[in-house]
């Protein structure tokens, strides 16, 4: 007789409690029960989603985040709950693995213990036996698949394309995909994926006639079950990234166009209707209330993991919401009973990805070191040592971006560096090699140039203010998804509860008053304009690491918080 | 198809075209239609001056008026616009960016019954209420929407 999840957990949690070496395979293997990952079957539609692996093909470390701080009606509600207030909302025991999977409690203790998460060849082991359990399931990926490595960035995103077609991806939506140009996109879609997987999205259009760029939805058929997906891209890509890429499409959130393809959809016959978002948690839980016949959206963006769907009431039904974390560190699974031309019942759970528990896929982790070969000694040259934690999710500064921002300022000769809010990045424990690779994973992308800028204390405020609306601005519909911009050498206090322009204050520069006149030298990068030119970050803070050799205990710069003192999106 | 769209709009100057180019917000209205230039309108300084202007002070909040807009701009130097006006009888449709320094931005006629249905494109300096005011058997109506223009950058 097998062990239950549940028991099989609390034997793990009593191992590892009692100083037991589970960091191994060979210690593992003994405790888990091969049917670990199997899940009861459940229903007659099935679909499985993964999101924002950033390009991820190998296990690594993902620290969830300790601010995630929610404003108005999203205040104390999922996703904005972290480390206890997660665990008790979902009744989960502190020390357990899914503590460890979903919070940043203990993280380098239990990180030892666990081991790495994701990983291509893992994610695919897992796949193949929940199709092998749900015949004809469909695996859905919400996109941020092309970016976020040395090794995407170099082949300018074939690495992914190639293991999304290995993976039997069936359908994706996009976001930092565009950043790879409009044409590459397009190359894609309608060469590499032409028969294989279906690239949606409802809300591209041309910007000259609103004519839609990709197929808006696409239908399907499960167990003889017609089922339509419909794609939502990230609204705000030109706005969050360089416009140039895509200088011909707009995008928008276009509820209506959402709720047209929705009637659309189920008038061609579709009896189950699903979203494959990129909108961010917050977006589609305001989308899941005004747009009706949808069942389930699938989401991405902002990163979440959140362990159970989120029903939402529309004024036709309800909506269930979910989202799926980051870095190919979950599996979402969700089942659906679906009779009586309806969706009767539903069972969804966002599995942890623990790469010791999984077997890798043989062909996935062949392929992996194939497209890795040519970039292996690029990829592991060691910049430096770390004594400390390094992360950088969070809506604040991250230990990581504290790096970034000491080398923009120190190598850039300047007063004070910005470094942009992304939620992607790994993380590296302590005593930990920084190799290339793991400084790609924080800062591949396809405008890395380097800048070096005269900015007034006014403009300054008004750069943070800006950022600070789209984190904090009470309706989702008006932010954009990343998080605050990181800042080195300037020191400020923050109100997420105010209103734009009146959130940031105390702006300080070594102790001294911003003065809102004078010019300061500010060192930043990412910059969204176009023709920016300057040394690619990875180059920069590869030169400071080199010379520092040995990060010991970060300085961690972020702002004193004002009237958040009981939101449950800061941990204890 | 849309190339080939886009190739007709190029080379055909027929009256039909026009008119969808201007549908598309490809080209002034004022080019299209020869309404007088009300001067003081365009030039009002604040919405009460522009209100006074043409016409329209104490205008009555309307829900039969629909602004689609983004939330967030792409561009705030060609923000696209459409208004329906859904009542009856609707004459004129003018848009204000409240907080341009100069808020009138368009001020459309229709006439013989044509359909309550403007879009067009506008520029917008920053985060403003963009107001629609309808006339409409000789009275004024409006409704207002917030579109927000940001530095950019740091999503994801």
């Amino acid at each position: 007789m097998s062990m239950s999840r549940r028991e099989f957990l609390e034997v793990l949690a009593v191992a590892a409690a009692g100083g037991m070496a589970l960091d191994s395979r060979e210690a593992l293997a003994g405790n888990v029960p091969k049917n670990f990952y199997e899940l009861p079957k459940y229903g007659n539609v099935s679909f499985m989603h993964f999101t924002d692996c950033h390009a991820q093909l190998l296990p690594t470390y993902f620290r969830e985040p300790s601010v995630n701080i929610g404003v108005g009606a999203a205040s104390g509600k999922v996703p904005h709950l972290v480390g206890e207030h997660f665990l008790k909302a979902f009744g989960l025991k502190p020390g357990s693995i899914e503590a460890h999977a979903f919070t940043y409690l203990d993280f380098t203790a239990a990180a030892k213990t666990y081991g790495k998460v994701g990983g291509f060849a893992h994610l695919a082991t897992l796949i193949k036996n929940i199709r092998a359990q749900r015949p004809g399931a469909l695996l859905l990926d919400s996109g941020d698949t092309w970016q976020g490595s040395g090794t995407a960035y170099w082949t300018n995103g074939a690495d992914m394309v190639g293991a999304q077609k290995m993976l039997g991806v069936n359908v994706m939506a996009p976001h930092w995909e565009f950043t790879l140009g409009a044409d590459r996109v397009k190359e894609i879609v309608e060469k590499d994926f032409k028969g294989s997987i279906d690239f949606v999205a409802q809300n591209v259009k041309t910007a000259d006639f609103g004519d839609q760029v990709f197929k808006p939805y696409t239908m399907k058929v499960m167990n003889g079950i017609p089922v339509a997906i419909i794609g939502q891209a990230f609204p705000y890509t030109p706005v969050a990234n360089p416009r140039h890429f895509t200088p011909d499409w707009t995008f928008g959130i276009q509820d209506d166009n959402m709720q047209k393809m929705v009637d659309e959809a189920r008038s061609k016959g579709a009896k189950v209707v699903v979203v494959l978002s990129h909108n961010g948690m917050d977006v589609d839980l305001k989308m899941a209330s005004r747009v009706t016949g949808v069942d389930v959206i699938f989401g991405g963006h902002t990163h979440d993991a959140v362990l159970q769907a989120v029903p939402v009431k529309n004024p036709k039904g309800t909506t269930l919401v979910t989202n799926a974390g980051s870095n190919g560190k979950y599996l979402g699974i969700m089942d659906l009973d679906v009779r009586n031309g309806k969706v009767q019942g539903y069972k969804y759970r966002l599995l942890p990805v623990f790469s010791n528990l999984i077997e890798p896929d043989h062909a996935m982790a062949n392929y992996i070191k194939k497209v890795r070969a040519p970039y292996e000694s690029k990829l592991n040259e060691k910049l430096a040592i770390t004594e400390d934690l390094l992360y950088r999710r969070g809506n604040f500064n991250g230990t990581f971006d504290q790096i970034i921002v000491d080398a923009l300022m120190e190598v850039k000769g300047a007063d004070l560096a910005f470094s942009p809010g992304f939620r992607w990045g790994t993380t590296l424990l302590p005593g930990d090699p920084i190799t290339m690779e793991r400084l790609l994973d924080q800062t591949c992308i396809t405008y890395p140039a380097t800048t070096l800028n005269e900015m007034s204390g006014t403009q300054i405020k008004d750069v943070l203010e800006d950022v600070c609306d789209n984190l904090f601005n009470p309706d989702p519909y008006y932010q954009q998804g990343g998080d605050m911009v990181r800042v080195g050498g300037l020191q400020y206090t923050c109100s997420p509860n105010q209103k734009v322009n009146k959130r940031i204050s105390n702006m300080t520069l070594r102790g001294k008053s911003i003065d809102p006149n004078k010019k300061y030298l500010v060192a930043g990068w990412a910059s969204v304009q176009e023709n920016v030119t300057g040394t690619p970050v990875w180059d920069v803070v590869a030169e400071y690491l080199r010379n520092v050799k040995v990060i010991k205990k970060v300085k961690l710069n972020t702002p004193t918080l004002v009237g958040v003192a009981n939101n449950q999106g800061i941990g204890t | 198809m849309n190339s080939k769209r886009r190739s007709f709009l190029k080379t055909a100057g027929t009256a039909g075209s026009v008119a969808i180019a201007a549908a598309a917000g490809l080209i002034k209205p004022t080019e299209v239609l020869a309404v007088e230039w009300n001067k003081n309108a365009f030039a009002a300084k604040g919405v009460p001056d522009a209100l006074k202007a043409v016409g329209a002070v104490g205008a009555a909040d309307s829900k039969d008026i629909l602004i689609k807009a983004p939330d967030i701009a792409e561009n705030g130097a060609v923000v696209p616009i459409e208004v329906t006006s859904k009542i009856a009888g609707t004459s004129a449709i003018m848009l204000m960016v409240e907080k341009n320094a100069s808020p009138l931005t368009a001020d459309f006629n229709l006439s013989n019954g044509a359909e309550g249905y403007v879009s067009t494109r506008i520029k917008m300096g920053q985060t403003s209420n963009v107001r629609a005011v309808v006339k409409a058997g000789g009275k004024y109506y409006t409704t207002t929407k917030e579109v927000k223009v940001t530095i950019g950058g740091c999503g994801g």
